[in-house]
């Protein structure tokens, strides 16, 4: 019964019916998390006792690095399966996860760099943390291009999956750079073990915000994944039938 | 698990095992190169090289930041808590410099142990808490030295 359900799940036609009705869901939960965390985040939380207001970036920028790290181990794992199960849903996930990753870490180098200029004193500095994120940023465009570069999209879908896995040895280097090497960022906050370093007040609106990032990749990477199965799956007979009721 | 995919996943996991050692070894070998800055240990200990650019990284010693007479030179002390560097800076200081502050500065150390450093930068620790707070936390320190101090008279 259980490998039925993977079946099922597994089955484009099935995804496409499915991921249809959740969307409204998952954007409508995002959009709320989303405007609580601003509010608690831009409002609420107290200034910082060294930082001002400035600190305040943090509600962007440490949810979109979190998440630029979590789609790229999506990627890489939906990658796996799809490599060696052969299911065609899970490349479909896998490339339409590379933008939306791209973005996020994207996000998270430019407001880092904005808020690095005022509080370190420079836009950016050569340290293994934000090397080892540029890194990232490159390994997605990286997805990206040779996907587009292969005509066939299964081969495409597996090549991927190979620079995906070769890649995900950078996310324990990201992780960890701030740990293994002297940098300029400053070490973990969040995640590491003993007594959180961070206020309360400033932590609530930091989790409301990184839920609500998880909720818009999930509906953005639905949307992103039932375009890309409509267009693999346009000969078959659904597709067609979707298209003529339509 | 049919052997055609237990032969995939088993390729796979050499893969990224493979990767993750090549990738070890390589970080290994460039540990010191990948290391943002030297701390006042390694500068005292001789491991920094001299009259050659590198960054010197510490907290600023309190009360060791003195103004030079042109007012535009600053000279003051990092520490790691075991070993003390000077380093003297002429230029605008970042917002968050400030004696007890971690920072990291680009610069060149004199054969007289003296760090000239062309670049300051702060380097922000990872607490986050509000100005009430914080002066909570400062006064019950205080009154821990003073509490501390009055049992030893």
């Amino acid at each position: 019964m259980f490998n039925n359900f993977f079946h099922k799940m597994a089955s484009p036609r099935y995804f496409y019916n499915i991921s249809g009705q959740l969307i409204p869901w998952l954007a409508a939960a995002c959009m709320a998390l989303f405007l609580a965390g601003l509010y608690y985040g831009l409002v609420k939380a107290p200034p910082d006792y060294q930082q001002g207001d400035s600190y305040r970036i943090m509600f962007i920028h440490v949810p979109a690095a979190w998440m630029s790290m979590f789609i790229y181990v999506v990627m890489a794992v939906a990658g796996a399966i799809g490599l060696i199960w052969h299911i065609k849903l899970a490349e479909v996930m896998a490339i339409s996860s590379a933008s939306i990753g791209a973005s996020f870490t994207f996000l998270a180098l430019v407001t880092g760099s904005i808020w690095g200029k005022p509080m370190w004193g420079t836009w950016w500095v050569w340290d293994a943390r934000l090397t080892s994120e540029l890194i990232l940023l490159f390994l997605y465009l990286g997805v990206i291009a040779l996907y587009n570069a292969i005509d066939d999209k299964r081969t495409a879908a597996r090549a991927v999956a190979i620079l995906a896995l070769v890649g995900v040895v950078n996310i324990p280097i990201i992780h960890y750079s701030v740990e293994w090497w002297n940098t300029l960022h400053q070490g973990p906050t969040v995640t590491k073990l003993d007594k959180p370093s961070i206020h309360l007040s400033m932590l609530i609106p930091l989790l409301l915000m990184a839920f609500a990032f998880k909720l818009y990749y999930a509906f953005v990477v639905l949307m992103r994944a039932r375009c890309e199965v409509l267009e693999r799956e346009r000969h078959t007979g659904w597709v067609r039938e979707l298209a003529e009721t339509k | 698990m049919t052997p055609k995919r237990k032969k995939r996943l088993l390729l796979i996991a050499l893969m990224v095992a493979g990767v993750g050692i090549a990738a070890g070894f390589a970080l290994k070998a460039f540990n010191e190169n990948l290391m943002f800055f030297y701390t006042p240990s390694d500068i005292v200990a001789g491991k920094a090289p001299v009259d050659h650019p590198i960054r010197a990284g510490g907290l600023v010693t309190t009360g060791s930041v003195k103004r030079q007479a042109d007012g535009l030179t600053v000279r003051f002390d990092i520490t790691d808590n075991a070993e003390t560097v000077t380093i003297q800076y002429t230029g605008i200081l970042p917002d968050l410099f400030r004696e007890g502050q971690g920072i990291v500065a680009l610069g060149e150390l004199g054969k007289d142990q003296m760090f000239v450093a062309s670049e300051v930068l702060a380097k922000h620790d990872e607490n986050y808490m509000p100005p009430e707070v914080a002066d909570a936390l400062q006064a019950t320190h205080e009154a821990g030295v003073k509490g501390a101090a009055d049992t030893v008279k």
